[in-house]
């Protein structure tokens, strides 16, 4: 019995492929940014509940878009001071279970829903512009949980992906995800051009473990939260391996804030079920130059407001106020960072 | 160079790879990909099914909410999953038909009779399910079945399991299979015996994808992707006969994915799996085939003196970057001219799934890829 149950647990864990840990960053020295977090920021009508707040966005009007599982996967969209706006994509065939909203820089609104694996591109409107993936057919009934090694990568479906972004000229990236392990480049029309990875994990460059948020710079290059390899990869815009940042902890999402000068944000959220130890040593958000070189880092793992609670996404169209959205805490934060005493370098 | 040309047209008639595609003239045309206007808190997901009414409203039969299944019951029970809409020839948003429905799952096709009745074809509930056009339920072909089966099995047929659930279940569905769910469902475990594909002599369908009718009102059903044949009715619903199996001999199909008839009670069947367009006499003679078309998926002929056949070579949902053009062809089976290519973009199709030609210059076409519905002009040569 017991020898089974050894041999048992190791085939599953090689099916299951990606172990998620919590993982201290190795940098050292980090100044702390101090940051205030704004009460009730978010403000649901009576009725409305929010419920894991898995994707959050902005919009250039400061609009605040929430991708949110509750009973049913929904997006909410709030006004710059969290007065709730609207609804988009009501009962729509895409939504089963949320995993990130981005707003691009015309204001078009994407959610990737890894129930569904789709990519649902909105305009402003809230109307259903462009679809990427294919939701398996319902006729096909309720089919039994996945064993066994991910069927191979294909261009036009995703295994549960998790996040989508963009380059200048308008090319899609998109993270996939938890079943691929890739990362593929579309036209802007949709059309297929390349991929890194595929549906094998794996932690050479060029290769990922759970591909979880992606973020593409004024220049074009790609940055990858390479959240089960611990470390975020950085690709340039034809997705060759650039460049791994390994030294801030778990990379579970990754954001790049507009302007001329670009900063990125990487969250090391701590692990979902708050594992014993894990408060200690996760939570924080890091802020970066693009070149990886850290600047600060604010936040911590905390049930209460101010502290996070498994970090999933992050707007930071504002360098210094950024908006976080929980797993756990079912809850949206803004976030008023102090100004940066002194430029400092700290921890390469 | 010109004779290099002729050797390679040579080559290429030799082989039989697109030969006919190689003369097909271009039809030029233009979209609207944005007709239909919905309410705000509605939208289309999958659109399965498109068809115009004699007033030029048009239907859409959506693939869209959350399909579900129900824990904790008895049995788990299929809910949901799809929407019938109504709009008007602006495209103006009219009304919802059928919201709520039993028989709503997975949509496949609506289609519209000469006297404006709605039939919708709903691929997963098995039904066929007639309108009026007040949107009153006139009858039905088909029973949903009872429960789902948890974990389905597979919905490809097997050739063992085809064999075995025939036996069971008159076809290759995996839902019915399952000996308890069978003696449960009633209707279903007609045909037992018969080729794998064959069917029930009944109105038992295993995920049917069409129905058209002919000059005297008779009802002729596609079934479909599960089994393999067509089946007659008269126009009160009564079985009348059903012809075909799974196979690639004629009279066989590989998914009978369309049907459409003409003036004389000709049948025109979207053989999809075997690449070809049967066409029959009103009781299943088989007369001719055409090849011509890459695999037909979605078939319409337009009404008038002078019938033509539109039919989508539609590429598989998860490739945009093969098939998806639509040929016009005339019922002898030659090709007029094609037009556009499989995408995302407007005039780009993703996958269409039902072509709707009561005007034969102004088509609609609806997408499962794209989640849309296009409003085709073309441009007559």
């Amino acid at each position: 019995m017991r020898r089974c149950l050894t041999s048992c647990f190791v085939v599953v864990v090689l099916f299951v492929g990606p172990v998620f840990a919590q993982v201290k960053a190795k940098a050292q020295n980090v100044p702390e940014i101090p940051y205030e977090s704004v009460p009730n920021f978010l403000k649901l009508p009576p009725g409305l509940y929010m419920g894991e707040a898995i994707g959050v966005s902005t919009n250039s009007k400061g609009h605040v878009f929430v991708y949110t599982r509750s009973a049913n996967t929904r997006l909410f969209e709030f006004d710059q001071n969290g007065k709730y706006v609207r609804e988009v994509g009501e009962g729509s065939y895409g939504f089963e279970f949320a995993h990130s909203v981005r707003v691009d820089p015309q204001d078009n609104i994407w959610a990737v829903d890894e129930g569904t694996n789709m990519v649902i591109k909105f305009n402003p409107a809230g109307r259903i512009m462009m679809v990427l993936g294919h939701r398996p057919d319902a006729v096909a009934g309720a089919l039994a949980s996945p064993a066994g090694p991910a069927s191979p990568a294909e261009k036009y479906l995703f295994g549960r992906p998790t996040d989508v972004a963009w380059d200048p000229q308008g090319n899609i990236f998109v993270s996939d995800g938890y079943v691929n392990h890739r990362v593929v480049k579309y036209d802007k029309n949709g059309r297929f051009l390349k991929q890194i990875g595929s549906e094998k994990a794996g932690a050479e460059r060029g290769q990922f473990s759970t591909p979880h948020g992606i973020a593409v710079d004024a220049k074009g290059d790609v940055y990858v939260a390479d959240r089960a390899n611990n470390r975020m990869q950085v690709l340039d815009n034809n997705l060759n391996p650039k460049a791994v940042y390994d030294n801030i902890g778990v990379s579970w999402t990754v954001c790049i804030s507009p302007g001329p000068h670009q900063y990125l944000f990487s969250s090391n959220s701590n692990p979902n079920g708050n594992t014993p130890g894990s408060w200690d040593i996760t939570g924080e958000i890091y802020k970066m130059e693009l070149d990886g070189t850290i600047l600060g880092k604010f936040g911590h793992a905390s049930k209460q407001l101010g502290g996070f609670q498994v970090v999933h996404m992050m707007d930071c169209r504002n360098p210094n106020e950024i908006i976080v959205a929980e797993i756990e805490s079912w809850r949206v934060q803004k976030l008023i960072l102090e100004p940066l005493p002194a430029k400092t370098s700290a921890g390469r | 160079m010109k004779p290099f040309l002729q050797i390679l047209l040579a080559a290429v008639l030799l082989t039989g790879i697109s030969a006919a595609a190689q003369s097909v003239p271009e039809i030029a045309f233009d979209s609207v990909a944005d007709l239909p206007k919905l309410p705000a808190n509605i939208h289309l997901g999958e659109a399965a099914g498109v068809a115009t009414n004699s007033k030029g409203d048009f239907f859409v039969y959506t693939r869209t909410g959350h399909p579900t299944i129900s824990i904790g019951t008895a049995r788990p029970f299929a809910h949901g999953g799809s929407r019938l809409f109504q709009f008007d020839r602006t495209g103006k948003f009219v009304r919802e038909i059928g919201q709520g429905i039993y028989g709503f799952l997975v949509a496949q096709q609506v289609r519209i009779d000469p006297q404006d009745n709605i039939w919708v074809v709903d691929q997963m509930s098995g039904m066929i399910i007639k309108f009026d056009p007040s949107g009153q339920v006139q009858f039905l072909l088909g029973r949903k079945a009872e429960a789902e089966r948890v974990p389905a099995l597979p919905l490809t047929p097997q050739p063992a399991q085809q064999a075995a659930a025939g036996a069971a279940a008159g076809g290759g569905r995996g839902r019915g299979a399952a000996p308890a769910a069978d003696a449960e469902a009633g209707p279903r475990g007609g045909g037992r015996g018969g080729p794998p594909g064959a069917g029930a002599q009944s109105d038992v369908f295993q995920r049917p994808t069409d129905v058209a009718w002919d000059s005297a009102g008779n009802i002729y059903v596609a079934d479909g992707y599960s089994n393999a044949r067509v089946a007659k009715f008269d126009k009160n619903g009564k079985f009348v006969k059903s012809w075909g199996q799974r196979g690639s001999e004629p009279g066989q199909f590989n998914t009978a994915h369309g049907i459409a008839i003409d003036a004389q009670g000709t049948v025109y069947v979207a053989d999809t799996g075997n690449k070809r367009i049967q066409v029959f006499d009103a009781d299943g003679n088989f007369k001719t085939q055409y090849t011509n078309v890459g695999a037909p998926a979605a078939i319409c002929i337009t009404p008038g003196p002078r019938q033509y056949l539109y039919i989508s070579n539609s590429n598989p949902p998860e490739d945009i970057d093969v098939n998806g053009e639509i040929y016009k062809m005339d019922l002898t089976g030659r090709i007029v001219g094609k037009f556009g290519k499989a995408g995302k973009l407007p005039k780009e199709f993703g996958t269409v799934n039902q072509i709707d030609c009561r005007n034969e210059n102004e088509l609609f076409v609806a997408e499962i890829g794209n989640w849309r519905v296009q409003k085709l002009t073309l441009r007559s040569n």
